[in-house]
């Protein structure tokens, strides 16, 4: 068996352009599975990481302006009251043992002062536990503690980006900023915020965190913008809620609950629920939708692939029937014919695999240099998946053609011409 | 015991609407060592009666014995085994396998055999040196004279050691100086023993064997010794 098989080999080897002609529509098919594959791997990958950054068991409750209807004529002066309050989250606590802890987060309009440095950016103001459940790492110093948020101790932690900016190359800790009219001791820097989601990452880089309890009593519940002459207040108590639950698989019914119960208390839709777990979900179905598409296509070129080399085969067969009468004459039984085309069409179909492959991961490593902040991913299971997909379409392809040889009948084909 | 027996054989060949009588019932002997030339105009069986004795083709009806044995009910596999073992082929357009050497198209029949590599080289070289091609191991069939490729045929149809050597036209391609080395090759390998078979139309070739059984319409018409 093994001695035939080289026959196959040797076959392939009289017309090396022919060969590679042939395994063409396999390398070309098994490439573009193996790089599809990889594209949305990586794609699948990258909101994995993006969702897992925020927290796959995190609720979010992000405020919201709501659609401007109260028109308030000409006045120059606007008061919007909207956002999620105080009361919101309390009655969250209450109601859903399953949420485990509650992060209110406030966004604090003021400029920020460092000596000469000014930057205009979000103050976050917050509780001692936001640091854990929002996934952020200290570069150095540390977060805010219980007893400074009760006592309402003025401490600022600088985002990587506030601390750069507002500082240059100093050590901001022990150094203090200046928070509209309030200074503020810097106890910590964080370490830049790892998340593929760019406008989350640059916000939170950007942002000065202190203790909500010195904002209650600071800044009142006003934020004062001056938009084109004119001065907005808001009144917000509370720019976003995050809810961290103990399991994954409660997120998405409480999500639901606690949006049905915020509709209860804000007529108008002042808020959004944001759960990177449905995101998450979502985002499989999408991958999975996109693999059955690309496989499809992939299967189509695949199969494209295989009649190319049946065909070839075909040809092959027809141009060698006078060996192939010869060898029957001299002793072959039709198994042997049989088992000589069949490996010809096997390693034609198997090679092409493998060069498919080649070239699929070399596409996928070409595609995250050339494409800007993509990844891809090129697992073992696309290979294997892809490589016994060709090897199957080598065989199919080569039973016909193969079988069709070992039939012949020997004194006909010692006649042919 | 004869080493051919041909009882009543009979062949039938369908030509469209027709049905040709390619053998209506032949009856022949053969003993070990003997050289048969088979002659007669084409379209008298004697191509026929050849690929049946060369297991290529089973008789409709009637027996065949070689070597004893009865192949007429063998299976094809069966046929395959008696062609790679026991018969050895010399044909008219020599049939070489153009894409082999000259020792592998020798060691074919081995080869099929399920000889192992060393020993199909061994013995190809050495049949070969046999017909005075030693020099010419590596070279395909395409760089090689008509003659010397029938030298090649013959050393392959000498490889596995066969019964009988069956030869169709072997000097019909070949110029008469070329043919006449040839024959003189055949004669030499008759005259260690082996039992030949040659299909021919020449005259002159056939007196070179000892009996010439000459055909006509599927039937044997005669069957004579000659004088070599």
């Amino acid at each position: 068996m093994v001695r035939i098989s080289k026959l196959g080999a040797e076959g392939l080897k009289l017309h090396p352009l022919r060969s590679l002609l042939t395994a063409l529509g396999i390398i070309i098919g098994v490439g573009t599975v193996i790089y599809m594959l990889a594209v949305i791997e990586g794609r699948a990958a990258e909101i994995q990481e993006r969702i897992k950054a925020r927290g796959s068991n995190n609720i979010i409750l992000r405020a919201k302006k709501p659609a401007d209807d109260s028109k308030a004529g000409t006045s120059r002066t606007r008061e919007v009251v909207y956002g999620l309050t105080y009361d919101d989250a309390v009655r969250i606590r209450e109601t859903f043992p399953s949420v485990e802890v509650i992060v209110p987060v406030r966004d604090v309009f003021a400029s920020v002062y460092s000596g000469e440095s000014r930057m205009d950016t979000v103050t976050m103001a917050t509780v001692p536990w936001y640091l854990e459940v929002a996934r952020g790492q200290l570069l150095a110093g540390r977060w805010f503690t219980d007893v400074e948020m009760e006592s309402s101790t003025p401490t600022a932690i600088l985002g990587h980006e506030a601390a750069r900016t507002l500082f240059l190359w100093r050590d901001p800790l022990g150094e203090s900023v200046r928070i509209g009219a309030k200074v503020y001791r810097v106890v910590g820097v964080l370490e830049p915020t790892v998340t593929s989601d760019e406008r989350e990452a640059l916000k939170r880089d950007r942002a000065i965190y202190i203790p909500l309890a010195t904002v209650r009593e600071r800044f009142g519940e006003r934020n004062v913008k001056f938009v084109s002459g004119s001065m907005d207040i808001e009144r917000v108590e509370l720019h976003e809620v995050l809810l961290r639950l103990h399991r994954s698989e409660d997120v998405v019914p409480v999500a639901a609950a606690v949006e049905a119960m915020l509709q209860r208390f804000h007529a108008n839709t002042d808020y959004e629920v944001d759960v990177p777990l449905a995101l998450l979900e979502e985002a499989q179905r999408e991958s999975i939708k996109s693999k059955q598409l690309f496989g499809s296509i992939a299967a189509i070129s695949l199969l494209v692939g295989g009649i190319g080399i049946m065909n070839i085969m075909l040809a092959s067969v027809t141009e060698r029937t006078r060996e192939i009468g010869i060898r029957r004459a001299l002793g072959a039984r039709r198994k042997d014919i049989t088992t000589q085309f069949l490996v010809e069409t096997l390693i034609l179909s198997v090679a092409g695999g493998l060069i498919g492959i080649g070239c699929g991961v070399g596409a996928s490593a070409l595609h995250e240099h050339l494409v800007k902040e993509s990844q891809t991913s090129v697992t073992t299971g696309s290979v294997l998946l892809a490589f016994g997909i060709s090897a199957l379409v080598g065989v199919l392809a080569g039973v016909y053609p193969a079988v069709r040889a070992s039939r012949m009948d020997p004194i006909e084909a010692l006649r042919h011409e | 015991m004869p080493v051919i027996e041909l009882r009543d054989v009979r062949r039938t060949y369908r030509m469209g609407e027709d049905t040709v009588v390619a053998l209506a019932g032949v009856s022949l002997v053969v003993e070990k060592g003997e050289f048969v030339a088979i002659m007669g105009p084409s379209g008298s069986g004697k191509s026929t009666m050849l690929n049946l004795l060369g297991c290529l083709d089973r008789p409709e009806s009637g027996q065949y014995l070689l070597d004893g044995k009865d192949v007429a009910t063998l299976s094809d596999d069966a046929l395959s085994a008696i062609r790679s073992e026991r018969l050895g082929f010399i044909f008219q357009s020599f049939n070489l396998i153009q894409s082999l050497d000259v020792v592998r198209n020798i060691a074919l029949p081995l080869f099929y055999m399920g000889a192992d590599d060393s020993t199909c080289a061994a013995r190809a070289k050495e049949l070969a040196g046999r017909v005075g091609l030693e020099k010419r191991l590596g070279h395909r069939p395409m760089e090689l004279s008509g003659g010397q490729q029938q030298r090649v045929a013959i050393a392959r149809a000498l490889s596995n050691d066969p019964v009988i050597i069956l030869a169709d036209e072997p000097t019909g391609n070949l110029d008469s100086r070329t043919g006449e080395e040839i024959m003189n090759l055949l004669r030499e390998l008759h005259g260690e023993g082996r039992t030949i078979i040659m299909v021919t139309h020449e005259d002159d070739i056939a007196a070179r064997a000892e009996r010439v059984i000459t055909m006509r319409d599927g039937r044997i018409q005669s069957d004579r010794s000659v004088g070599s």
